[in-house]
């Protein structure tokens, strides 16, 4: 069954002038239709703009659609009576560690979704504990989350999100603030929550290294959707790729630049272990021919 | 020669708990002329490195020349120091306050009480360098893009006419295009104006592709300082300090386990696809 | 000089002091000012420095964190000083000049220095014991009576704990746009008072815009975690009296009792004076 659907999604902008009259519509998410699967790691690649957040953010129902329908969970994101079970079934990882953060020490942080939703106290405690053994940050939990570091930092909100026993996490850029180990760090967990924890993951971000072990890869522009496939199928097509000014793996580009010199390698190559392999192969058929 | 570092050592906090070893006995120079890669882990002492170069931060002992003068000598005019030497700090975007693009441009020549015709020419120049369209001089910076914002930011820092420019992790959040228009920007700056670069980045694609000369900081200390292709030929001890080499560096040192008998030096996509092509003919 | 405000500052440790209930502190520290107020015999004022010694030590907090919230009333103290000294009329001591001090005017200044010291270090104790959230939350469950009569308790407490929580971070925005911006020529040391206050625009502009900014994310971030107000909300760290606190109670009564002793032995024998 389908976690998240749907269908024809679009979302307006309104620009109002100073007398809160309409003064331009500008479209972020122009007809999307979108299906994922429970356990599913699905990354949504696209440059600033493209309307990538905009979508994430229908998902947990902060921004309603304009026109189409989306479900969660089987429910309407419109139905303001699910509202709460909408936030609950999908959890939200934001862009900026400091900002997400509303607990003064680490582990009253974690427990304040489940305290909203109102879990009984000693049940949020189990929760804590879990969710913060499932990061890697339970030795951090009395610390204060001013002293941590910014992968950490979005470590423990993703506990936070955790906490709340989502079946799908969403997470906006949750990297797009740190340093090469801390992006390291937050995919990592994000990608053993997925593993064991069976959570379904709908990644946003705009590096690409970070997609290559998604199952399913969705590529917007424009607000609307332009490529969609698994890692090897999108990143096979570097040209396009470039055309909307995203990167590519380098063992990717590599590959891509020996093709286009007439060396004859297969498509989709996304890292050096396979380009080795492959460059191997062709070195062997060329001993071969010999 | 236009900066001289020597003996430099920086203590955060003397004296209390916190006391922190940011700096230490660090020597450099940096000529006129190059493209200066930093890099460094968090907390390696990079950030603090540069806020030394244009006396922002006082060191606790050691020396800064600028052109062969002390900066930390009597009646030494740091305003004017920091005119030269053009710190552009993290997400500058955040610095903006003006009420339109131009007029913010505007504020660092003005602080160095230029004339209002002269304080005008060089925010329309940097404004041009940076490439920003003039449709938006007069628009506030609050409505422009992440990338727009800070091109805006760095030409506020361009219009003091520096001889350096330093330049702390000017992508971070930007997306590759945002990041490709900033540093391809900051190259032509270098190439056309012959401004000295030093340019601080988590990531050694970027660095491979736009350096001459790259300096490592690890724990406050000056771990490297050399060309690209020597400082990522450490590349096993560049990991052990939480860095890396590019991507390439590694493909290259596959191969060479592989059995191919390949020159490992390669930093970027073009330099490795040259070498394989030349290796497989 | 911005970090050197300790007041809302918490040093973590696990001593008594620590653990105990946050509403045994908030009615400690409020026994203990009413206690500086309203006696005031030498014997007295020994009694709350014995006490206040007391609690540092069981605190374990060292020293100089305590001491260190005084340097923001340096200037308030003296102020009150120098105005008790001189003004008090009474019994001439010295006498230069105008001035004249008196026994009555020295007497008044040391009590005030005492007790500002004292209301400083004292109310230094409960913040550095305990974090800004159960500051709030005791807080918000003592003051829950007044729930009935619409305060919105809940939310104060909330708006107060994130205001705790961003106050380092904002702290510390403040330095970096004031570096980005003395990178840029910016001077906010020299000038008079209006070219002061003109020179502080550009730091206070990005600095509210950033603010705002945090606002705007952090209201999304609290939405998409559920929080919809003070309604069928449970707490993590519910407020519990224990063992302790019975006990911490029962302490400030007995500090309360022997201070009003003193005092009394101190009204009969300060008869003579100091």
């Amino acid at each position: 069954m389908g976690i998240i659907k749907a269908r024809k999604l679009a979302h307006d902008y309104f620009k109002l002038d100073d007398e809160g009259r309409v003064e331009s519509v500008s479209r972020a998410v122009d007809h999307v239709d979108l299906d994922v699967q429970e356990g599913e790691f699905v990354a949504i690649l696209g440059h600033n703009g493209s309307g990538k957040s905009t979508l994430a953010k229908h998902i947990n129902a902060i921004l309603l659609p304009s026109e189409g329908t989306l479900l969660v969970d089987g429910n309407d994101t419109k139905d303001e009576s699910k509202l709460w079970d909408i936030r609950q079934s999908a959890g939200m990882v934001f862009q900026n560690p400091d900002n997400q953060i509303i607990g003064t020490i680490v582990d009253e942080d974690v427990g304040f979704g489940p305290e909203n939703m109102g879990v009984p106290t000693e049940e949020i405690w189990q929760r804590v504990e879990k969710s913060l053994k499932a990061v890697g940050m339970w030795e951090y939990r009395s610390h204060s989350p001013n002293k941590l570091s910014g992968g950490q930092k979005q470590r423990v909100a993703i506990a936070g999100v955790v906490a709340m026993r989502p079946k799908c996490i969403i997470l906006d850029e949750p990297t797009a603030m740190l340093d090469p180990n801390g992006r390291k760090e937050v995919i990592r967990t994000v990608h053993g929550l997925n593993k064991s924890e069976h959570v379904t993951v709908l990644l946003i971000t705009h590096y690409m290294e970070e997609v290559i072990d998604a199952d399913k890869v969705i590529v917007m522009d424009q607000g609307k959707i332009v490529m969609q496939g698994t890692p090897r199928e999108v990143f096979s097509r570097v040209e396009e790729l470039k055309s909307y000014r995203l990167d590519v793996p380098q063992a990717t580009l590599v590959a891509h630049e020996l093709q286009k010199a007439g060396i004859d390698l297969p498509d989709g190559i996304l890292s050096n272990e396979e380009l080795v392999a492959a460059l191997e192969e062709y070195r062997k058929g060329q001993r071969n021919g010999n | 020669m236009a900066i001289k570092i020597e003996h430099l050592n920086y203590v955060y906090s003397a004296g209390t708990a916190f006391e922190r070893h940011a700096l230490k006995e660090i020597n450099l120079e940096i000529p006129d002329g190059q493209f200066i890669g930093v890099i460094g882990h968090t907390g390696s002492g990079k950030s603090t490195l540069i806020q030394h170069l244009n006396g922002l931060l006082q060191a606790t002992s050691g020396e800064v020349y600028y052109n062969g003068e002390n900066i930390y000598g009597e009646g030494y005019d740091r305003k004017q120091l920091r005119s030269r030497v053009g710190l552009v700090f993290q997400y500058p975007e955040h610095q903006l306050f003006e009420t339109d693009v131009f007029t913010d441009v505007c504020f660092g020549p003005k602080n160095l009480g230029l004339p209002a015709e002269e304080v005008e020419a060089r925010a329309y120049e940097a404004l041009k360098l940076v490439g920003l369209k003039e449709k938006y001089y007069k628009s506030s910076p609050f409505e422009l893009s992440g990338g727009q914002k800070r091109r805006v930011a760095i030409a506020g820092i361009l219009a003091m006419n520096p001889e350096v420019l330093i330049l702390d992790e000017p992508t971070a959040g930007l997306d590759p295009k945002g990041r490709d228009d900033i540093l391809d920007q900051v190259k032509m700056l270098h190439e056309e104006r012959g401004i000295t670069v030093l340019l601080v980045s988590h990531s050694m694609e970027d660095i491979a592709r736009y350096v001459e000369r790259i300096i490592v900081m690890n724990r406050g200390q000056v771990m490297f300082d050399d060309t690209p292709r020597e400082v990522f030929h450490h590349y096993r001890e560049l990991e052990e300090v939480g860095l890396a080499a590019p991507q390439v560096t590694y493909l290259m040192h596959g191969l060479q386990e592989a059995g191919w008998d390949i020159a490992t030096d390669a930093t970027t996509v073009e330099e490795a696809a040259d070498a394989i092509r030349r290796f497989l003919k | 000089m911005i970090r050197e405000i300790t007041l809302g500052q918490y040093y973590p440790g696990n001593s008594v002091i620590h653990r105990l209930d946050p509403r045994v502190k908030l009615a400690g520290t409020l026994v203990f000012i009413i206690s500086l107020f309203a006696f005031h015999s030498v014997e007295a004022y020994i009694g709350a420095t014995l006490f206040l010694a007391a609690v540092i030590t069981v605190s374990r907090v060292p020293l100089s964190f305590m001491l260190r919230g005084l340097k923001s009333i340096f200037f308030l103290m003296m102020f009150t000083v120098v105005f008790n000294l001189f003004l008090i009329k009474g019994t001439p001591v010295v006498s230069f000049w105008i001035f004249t001090i008196t026994k009555e005017g020295i007497e008044m200044a040391v009590s005030m220095a005492i007790r500002l010291i004292y209301l400083v270090i004292g109310s230094s104790v409960m913040t550095l014991t305990t974090t800004p959230n159960d500051l709030t939350d005791g807080l918000e469950k003592a003051l829950h009576p007044l729930k009935k009569i619409r305060v919105p308790v809940h939310e104060i407490a909330m708006i107060m704990s994130i205001a705790l929580r961003f106050i380092p971070i904002l702290l510390e925005e403040t330095d970096k746009i004031m570096k980005a911006q003395m990178a840029r020529g910016a001077d906010f040391e020299s000038g008079g008072l209006i070219q002061k206050a003109k020179s502080m625009i550009p730091l206070l502009v990005p600095l509210f815009i950033s603010a705002f900014r945090r606002a705007n994310d952090l209201a999304m971030a609290m939405e998409a975690r559920g929080y919809h107000g003070d309604e069928g909300r449970t707490k993590m760290k519910p407020l519990v009296y224990h063992g302790r606190d019975k006990m911490a109670y029962l302490i400030l009564l007995g500090y309360l009792v022997v201070m009003f002793l003193l005092n009394r032995i101190g009204f009969f024998a300060g008869l003579w004076g100091l």
